[in-house]
């Protein structure tokens, strides 16, 4: 097999791995968000049932939450099991979602006090004072912790072998055991700093772009 | 009538009686300086008037509409606190300018969102788009002015396009001034606005709050420089462990006082004053 071979074979992997990685920051990001405001919330009920899910999710490894979300609906209610994108990107989704919560709590609660007193001092509301204050703060505050988390997710995906999905790593153990060349498998580790060096690169230039004003 | 009443404000946090019974009333264009030690309540007082804190007892009236009464919880909801706090105007310690926006954004943020209801009605009412577009370009031209207006009168007006972390301490404050003025209140309230500054930049501070004195403007400061309380109250309130010691213009209370703990309160402060120098 040609390195050029490998190479195309390598990226049919790697296609997957790019797409974990997509659409599980399109929606864990905002998810994120509503978690926060639920284990931030005055009502109680809700606010431990948040947080007792966060902790579950933080508590238990992606790995076997990846295994729960595949295997369990067959096994208890009899179901077919979900494809398995599906099954992965549902378990990434939401374990994404529960350790972004947590960055976004700690950036609002570092939001000194007076800069909510300062809206409602002006008559704004409590949306205004969210939306058009504390927000543009908490996300120059949480950028250092996001593209740390971020960056964790690009090589999270290679979980996804467990439940067999053809992620990059899996793609490169595939021709190791097919074509008994062991090399693909060290190759792979240039897709991902590539890729961790181009977020890279981006959450430095974010940060600079935010450098006008300090929090 | 006057313009401000405050009758028999109490409160207390975890059972710690910060207020206990305040009483005092101020009359349009009169400015009241309150002192004290710390730790006697005068902050907490001043935050009351705005709304950051709910007292237990007592009545909050401007102009002689009831802003706030304890014994009746309307005064109370979200929205009817909204609307009244406009009243009064708050400038703090900490200056709080938000960081992200510009001097000119400061200023004008506030009543920018203010309209934002109005707006979304008049566009359902206007049929006509250009007319309502030529609308709002006025009505936020002329809230832009205004801010121009306030930040020359603070004398920033080579600063509008800063962000406040590239001002100095004496201009944050100044700013926040300006953006405390912009939705007009009735009374502005000052929360020892020099006392987070180096003292080289407390003059220009209290200079503009000097030049902000006029017949139609109602200023009650909390403050521990005594010879700007002196120069511009007309009116000094004394406090002691969350009551009112003494009361009286300044000449009384700082020419007279009529309490030993007044006197003694004066002293002490003179004596850390001229320490300083």
């Amino acid at each position: 097999m040609t390195f050029m071979q490998v190479t195309l074979q390598l990226f049919e992997g790697f296609k997957i791995t790019c797409l974990i990685f997509i659409i599980t920051l399109v929606f864990s990001l905002p998810l994120g968000l509503l978690v926060t405001f639920g284990s931030m919330t005055r009502f109680k009920p809700i606010r431990w049932l948040t947080r007792t899910f966060v902790w579950a999710i933080r508590g238990t490894p992606l790995m076997l939450q990846i295994i729960v979300v595949f295997y369990i609906p067959g096994l208890l209610l009899g179901w077919s099991s979900l494809p398995r994108l599906t099954a992965v990107l549902i378990a990434f989704i939401i374990n994404y979602a529960a350790y972004f919560s947590e960055i976004y709590r700690g950036g609002i609660e570092s939001i000194s006090r007076g800069q909510y007193e300062a809206g409602q001092v002006l008559g704004m509301t409590k949306t205004q004072i969210f939306f058009k204050i504390v927000l543009m703060q908490v996300v120059k505050r949480i950028i250092p912790p996001m593209s740390n988390e971020i960056i964790t997710l690009v090589k999270d995906t290679s979980l996804a072998r467990v439940i067999a999905l053809a992620e990059l790593v899996m793609a490169a153990q595939n021709i190791v055991s097919a074509k008994a060349l062991i090399w693909p498998l060290f190759y792979i580790g240039v897709f991902y700093l590539v890729f961790c060096g181009v977020l890279t690169l981006l959450f430095g230039y974010i940060e600079k772009k935010l450098d006008y004003y300090t929090v | 009538m006057a313009l401000l009443e405050v009758q028999n404000i109490t409160k207390s946090f975890h059972k710690t009686e910060v207020l206990r019974g305040v009483d005092f009333s101020l009359e349009r264009g009169e400015v009241l300086a309150i002192i004290g030690a710390s730790g006697s309540g005068k902050t907490t007082l001043l935050r009351c008037l705005n709304f950051l804190e709910v007292p237990e007892k007592g009545v909050i009236k401007v102009g002689g509409q009831v802003l706030f009464d304890a014994g009746d919880g309307s005064t109370r909801n979200e929205k009817t606190i909204r609307s009244n706090r406009l009243h009064f105007g708050l400038v703090f310690q900490q200056f709080n300018l938000f960081p992200q926006y510009t001097v000119l954004k400061n200023v004008t943020l506030a009543a920018q969102l203010l309209h934002e209801d109005m707006l979304r009605q008049k566009k359902k009412e206007m049929q006509d788009r250009l007319a309502f577009a030529e609308y709002k370009k006025s009505l936020l031209g002329s809230i832009e002015r205004d801010a121009r207006q306030l930040l020359d009168k603070v004398g920033l007006s080579d600063k509008i396009g800063a962000y406040p972390c590239q001002l100095s301490g004496g201009q944050q404050q100044r700013v926040a001034i300006a953006r405390a003025l912009a939705l007009k209140p009735d009374i502005l309230c000052f929360d020892e606005p020099t006392s987070a500054l180096d003292p080289e930049l407390t003059g220009e501070v209290l200079r503009v709050i000097r030049a902000l004195k006029s017949k139609d403007r109602t200023m009650i400061v909390v403050t521990h420089e005594m010879e700007f309380a002196r120069n511009i109250a007309d009116k000094i309130i004394f406090m002691v462990d969350g009551r009112i010691e003494e009361e009286g213009t300044p000449e009384q209370v700082f020419g007279s006082p009529r309490s030993e703990k007044t006197r003694a309160f004066l002293v002490n402060s003179k004596e850390s004053y001229s320490g300083k120098e």
